[in-house]
Formats: C-alpha cells, sequence, structure tokens
C-alpha cells in the first residue's frame, strides 16, 4: 500500500466514522428553542376564545414548531462560520463538521415551505402567512441582516421568538386583536435581559465570535444598566396584561411576584461592578439568568391556567 | 465467520433510514387525520348540504 492511497483510506474512515446520525439532523433544529415556541404557541391557541378541534390544535403547534425548527436549521447554515468560533456553539452539526451547510440549507427551506403550507391547509392562510413571515424575521432580518451589524440584535431577534403565540392565535381565531399582541410584546421585552445576563457570563464567546453584543460595543456597565431598564418596561407590561382579556386574578399573582424577584434580581445586576461578578463567578448574573427561564414560562402558564379556568367560570375577572 | 460485519456506522445508518421513516410515517398520519376532520367538520357538512338543496 502506497503513502497516497494509505492516506486516503484514513480520510475515508475519518469521513465515514463522522457521518451524521439521524439525531444530528434533529439538533439542527435547535430543540430547545422549540420547546419554548411549542409552549407559547400552545398558550396563544388555547387562549383565544375560540374553540379549536383538538387534533386541529395539535396540528397547528406541530406545524408552527417545525417552522421555528426551520428557521433554526437556516440559522445554523449562515451562522456556522461563528458557531465555530464560540465554545457554547462549536460541537453543533454543522460547525463540528457532522452535517454539510447546503445539507441544513436544504432542510431548514424544505421545512419551511413544509410547515407554511400544512399549517395553511390545517387552519388558515393567515396564520400561514404570520409563519412565514416569522421565519422570514428571523432568518433575513435578524440572522442576515442585523446580527453581525448591531448590538441592539437580540431586541430584533426577540421579535422572531414572540410570534408563536400570535401565530397560535389566529390558527384558532383567524382575527386579529389586542391580546395575542400582549403574548407578543411580553416575550419581546424579556428576550433583551434574558440574554444579555447571559452575555454578561459568556462574554469571552461573543468577543471571539466578533458579534456586537451590547456587552462588547457598549461594555459591562451599560450593559447592566440596559437590562434594568428593559425590565422595569417588562414588569409595567407584565402586570398590566393582567388587567386585559387574557389576565385575572391568578395571573396578577404570579405576575406581582416575579415581576418583584425579577426587578430585585435586575437591580442587584445594576449595582454590582466586575470585581464582585468575577469574585462568586457571575453568581447573580447566572441566578438572574434562571429566574428568567422560569419568569416566562409561569407568566405563559398562568395565562393557560386563566384560559383552561374560564369555561367552569373561575378564570379572568368575571 | 460473517464477511458482513456489523460495524457502528451500520446502525448510524440504520438509526437515521429508521427515523426517517417514522417521520414518513408519522406525516401519514397527520394528513389522513386532517383529512378525516376536515371532511367530518361543520364547513364540509354545511357545503354538502348546500350541494345536495
Amino acid at each position: 500500500m502506497t503513502d497516497a492511497s494509505f492516506n486516503a483510506s484514513t480520510a475515508t474512515t475519518r469521513a465515514y466514522t463522522n457521518e451524521a446520525g439521524f439525531g444530528d439532523y434533529f439538533s439542527l433544529l435547535k430543540p430547545r428553542v422549540m420547546s419554548l415556541v411549542v409552549f407559547t404557541a400552545m398558550v396563544g391557541l388555547l387562549a383565544a376564545p375560540v374553540p379549536i378541534h383538538p387534533f386541529v390544535g395539535f396540528c397547528a403547534i406541530l406545524f408552527i414548531a417545525i417552522g421555528g425548527g426551520a428557521s433554526g436549521a437556516l440559522n445554523m447554515w449562515w451562522d456556522a462560520d461563528i458557531d465555530r468560533v464560540m465554545k457554547r456553539t462549536r460541537n453543533r452539526a454543522v460547525p463540528a463538521g457532522r452535517v454539510e451547510p447546503g445539507e441544513a440549507l436544504a432542510l431548514g427551506l424544505a421545512l419551511s415551505g413544509l410547515s407554511v403550507i400544512m399549517l395553511g391547509l390545517a387552519t388558515n392562510w393567515f396564520a400561514a402567512a404570520f409563519l412565514a413571515f416569522t421565519i422570514f424575521f428571523y432568518v433575513v432580518v435578524y440572522t442576515v441582516w442585523l446580527k453581525r451589524l448591531t448590538p441592539q440584535n437580540i431586541v430584533i431577534g426577540g421579535a422572531a421568538g414572540a410570534f408563536p403565540p400570535v401565530i397560535g392565535w389566529v390558527a384558532a381565531t383567524g382575527t386579529m386583536t389586542l391580546e395575542p399582541w400582549l403574548m407578543f410584546a411580553l416575550t419581546f421585552m424579556w428576550t433583551p435581559p434574558h440574554f444579555w445576563a447571559l452575555a454578561l457570563f459568556m462574554r469571552s464567546d461573543y468577543d471571539d465570535a466578533g458579534v456586537p453584543m451590547l456587552t462588547v460595543t457598549h461594555g459591562r456597565y451599560a450593559t447592566r444598566w440596559h437590562i434594568l431598564v428593559y425590565s422595569i418596561l417588562l414588569a409595567i407590561l407584565a402586570v398590566g396584561t393582567a388587567f386585559s382579556g387574557i389576565g385575572g386574578p391568578i395571573y396578577l399573582v404570579v405576575a406581582l411576584v416575579l415581576n418583584a424577584m425579577f426587578l430585585r434580581g435586575a437591580w442587584q445586576i445594576a449595582r454590582r461592578n466586575e470585581e464582585d461578578s468575577e469574585a462568586d463567578n457571575f453568581k447573580v448574573e447566572r441566578g438572574f439568568f434562571k429566574l428568567s427561564l422560569l419568569y416566562l414560562f409561569l407568566h405563559f402558564g398562568a395565562i393557560l391556567a386563566e384560559a383552561l379556568l374560564k369555561p367552569y367560570g373561575l378564570g379572568g375577572w368575571s | 465467520m460473517s464477511l458482513r460485519k456489523s460495524h457502528e456506522l451500520h446502525q448510524r445508518r440504520f438509526g437515521r433510514n429508521l427515523g426517517v421513516g417514522l417521520v414518513l410515517a408519522a406525516f401519514i398520519v397527520i394528513i389522513f387525520g386532517l383529512t378525516v376532520v376536515k371532511v367530518s367538520g361543520s364547513n364540509f357538512g354545511a357545503a354538502n348540504q348546500e350541494v345536495q338543496n
């Protein structure tokens, strides 16, 4: 055996051992993000005042989730270069070399088309158009255009993640009112403090990748105060939602408790300096990040509880 | 001794094929379920009645 043929054989073996499994393709759909999409879309669908057939409702949530997953695959295709640099993302299927970028693109495009058409057929074309717009917004406006251009990238990207409850509502009703936009605003205002807290303790990742996160462009002191300002605006919105058609006493109690905790955390973050944070390995920032996950889950959970109790005369204010 | 020794790669490919197969089967179930719901739904019934009248 010559050196050349031995090297070729070794390269082929390596290529085979690095071949993608089914899980690698599934991971392109960002299952953790999909779980948030599924939950918020389900709340939007069930909070709507129009009953929907359970199987159609299930399909609507499934296709919204697939649409969200498709945009995740397209995001991984476009961002493979920066994913390769960041510690948090370098083991993803595309930067790790298990899936070709072209495969991620093809999967993303195919699932985008499939999810939009199927949602339109299962529910209505208004909801399908919203799903198509959400995919376009996340992939083209956020990922391709603004993510690498402006430190407000997270604020803008948050809009894409906030659409699922609106799509769920429209899938059930076929019309648009104020309530789904309150759910949209809740997720939209929640995203910046959630991600900026993450950026505070994952700073070097974004630095290395050259993504203009607020921590990189405006510094960590400014980011801390941005978190506080957004948390105050979020608290006003979240508590105010209690007095709308999707709110009620359960939601009000949940919102008051969680927003008091959230504001306390944001205030602590704003008051801390880098020495304090380095000393305890960003304990407060990490705690705030974990609280933010619970925050969104419980707010939407409370909206769901109000909606589910309404048929028994218990949910809402009436 | 078997000449077709199973490799980890074969298991991975089988897993991939099985995954695609299950996804396709689920898709068929969804299309069938949606068809049943839409056909037996009130809108279809109303349209059908209109045709009969």
